[in-house]
């Protein structure tokens, strides 16, 4: 078990690097890009509604797996020829905007009217009202739910192995085929998962923490 | 070209394979709910023991992504002896995942239950097996369905999943269909838009369940 270990070392290291730089950047990408279609659909002309509907039914109403096949194999039918890295970093932003999206839309929904009527009242720019008032007010509602869905995303990266990004999923099967070993390389992927998973609902927590410090009792 | 011939072409074969999604996905929702209520039952038991063996069961299998549970099935039963088709394999292995979510969402509809209606139960002197199947459950059920609902259309688009363990259902045909033909983007598509509609009646279909059952 040591000797395959040392052997499968550095695979096992640059695997566990993909995942994470796979899952920051596909969480990143796909709350920025949840963002700005959340924005849209609240300013913007009302036109692009449906478009934004259909495009959130759509990817809440398929597979990741076969949203890929169709991004990497479908892709360069379209021109759009892809290495499977940023392929998949595509389609984690793509999969995660869907749902950052609605996730946004319910926080966004649960900010007081009064807030935002108070804010225009005022004077504030939309943008300002945006920045301001809303995000702050919404990241109580929806910092949990965003975090969950953060970590559903660690678990989805693992599929990216299905279009060989050499993931960490990728290197233990590599490992499992080539050395007809089991119980090493899933106990090294539980391990992994478990910790990474700990880790982020610990940093959420601590997120949570920071935006919800004015709302607690300090007298 | 976008070729719409190609879709028109094996549009029957992806629906074929359909089945075998339909088929995972109901049984293993089936199963989920069905171990779902007894690993709730266990984590709200009195029993320390039970309720740490539930608590780990839930954190592992939600823990774990589905896919490599898969491969640990079908890689772990071969070696302890158990030769079980591929398809039994993946609905078992789909079944143990949603029942770690549907143990949870039940536990969740549970505390939404008045206390009275327990207690008037044990007071006409129902024992605790018998409150917990004819009085919770059925109201957990209820209380619960657009979760449940939920869940079951995560599991459709979690069986695409199973092709790795070599069951043809819709992804998995596609993917033969896609090689063969050499026309991915218009097969992949396809595909997907077959989920989606499977999706869209899931969802139509609970919505229509949770107006009878709120009448």
């Amino acid at each position: 078990m040591f000797e395959m270990l040392q052997h499968y070392g550095p695979d096992l290291l640059t695997g566990f690097g993909i995942t994470l730089l796979s899952w920051t950047l596909g969480t990143v990408f796909g709350l920025a890009l949840g963002f700005v279609i959340e924005i849209v659909r609240r300013f913007g002309p009302s036109l692009l509604g449906y478009p934004i509907r259909a495009y959130v039914e759509f990817i809440r109403g398929t597979p990741f797996l076969v949203q890929i096949f169709v991004l990497y194999y479908g892709g360069p039918l379209l021109g759009l020829r892809l290495d499977a890295m940023p392929a998949g970093i595509l389609g984690l932003t793509i999969y995660g905007s869907a749902y950052f999206t609605e996730i946004l839309r319910a926080g966004f929904d649960a900010v007081p009217k009064g807030q935002i009527e108070a804010a225009r009242a005022i004077g504030f720019a939309n943008m300002t009202i945006v920045r301001r008032i809303m995000v702050p007010i919404m990241m109580v509602s929806a910092l949990p739910p965003m975090v969950n869905f953060a970590i559903i995303l660690t678990k989805e990266t693992v599929i990216l192995s299905m279009i060989t990004v050499p993931e960490i999923m990728f290197q233990t099967q590599t490992m499992m085929s080539e050395t007809f070993a089991f119980f090493t390389p899933i106990l090294i992927l539980a391990l992994f998962f478990w910790g990474f998973v700990e880790l982020i609902s610990r940093l959420g927590r601590r997120l949570e923490r920071r935006f919800t410090y004015y709302l607690l009792d300090r007298s | 070209m976008f070729s719409f011939q190609v879709i028109i072409d094996n549009f029957p074969v992806l629906l074929w394979a359909a089945r075998n999604t339909l088929l995972i996905s109901v049984l293993g929702c089936l199963e989920g709910l069905i171990l779902g209520a007894v690993i709730c039952a266990a984590a709200l038991s009195a029993r320390p023991g039970l309720r740490r063996a539930a608590a780990i069961y839930v954190s592992f299998f939600r823990g774990v992504p589905l896919l490599i549970q898969l491969l640990v099935a079908y890689y772990l039963l071969p070696v302890i002896g158990l030769n079980v088709p591929a398809l039994v394999a993946a609905v078992l292995t789909v079944g143990l995942c949603a029942a770690a979510y549907l143990s949870e969402v039940l536990r969740g509809s549970l505390n939404a239950i008045p206390k009275g209606q327990a207690e008037a139960a044990l007071a006409i002197g129902m024992s605790p097996r018998n409150i917990w199947i004819r009085i919770l459950l059925p109201q957990a059920l209820k209380i619960g369905l657009p979760s449940i609902v939920n869940e079951l259309i995560l599991l459709v688009k979690a069986s695409s999943l199973v092709t790795v363990v070599g069951i043809v259902e819709i992804t998995r045909m596609s993917q033969s269909v896609a090689a063969a033909t050499y026309r991915p983007l218009e097969i992949y598509l396809a595909a997907a838009f077959i989920y989606l509609a499977i999706n869209l009646v899931i969802a139509q279909a609970g919505r229509a369940l949770e107006r009878r059952l709120t009448l």
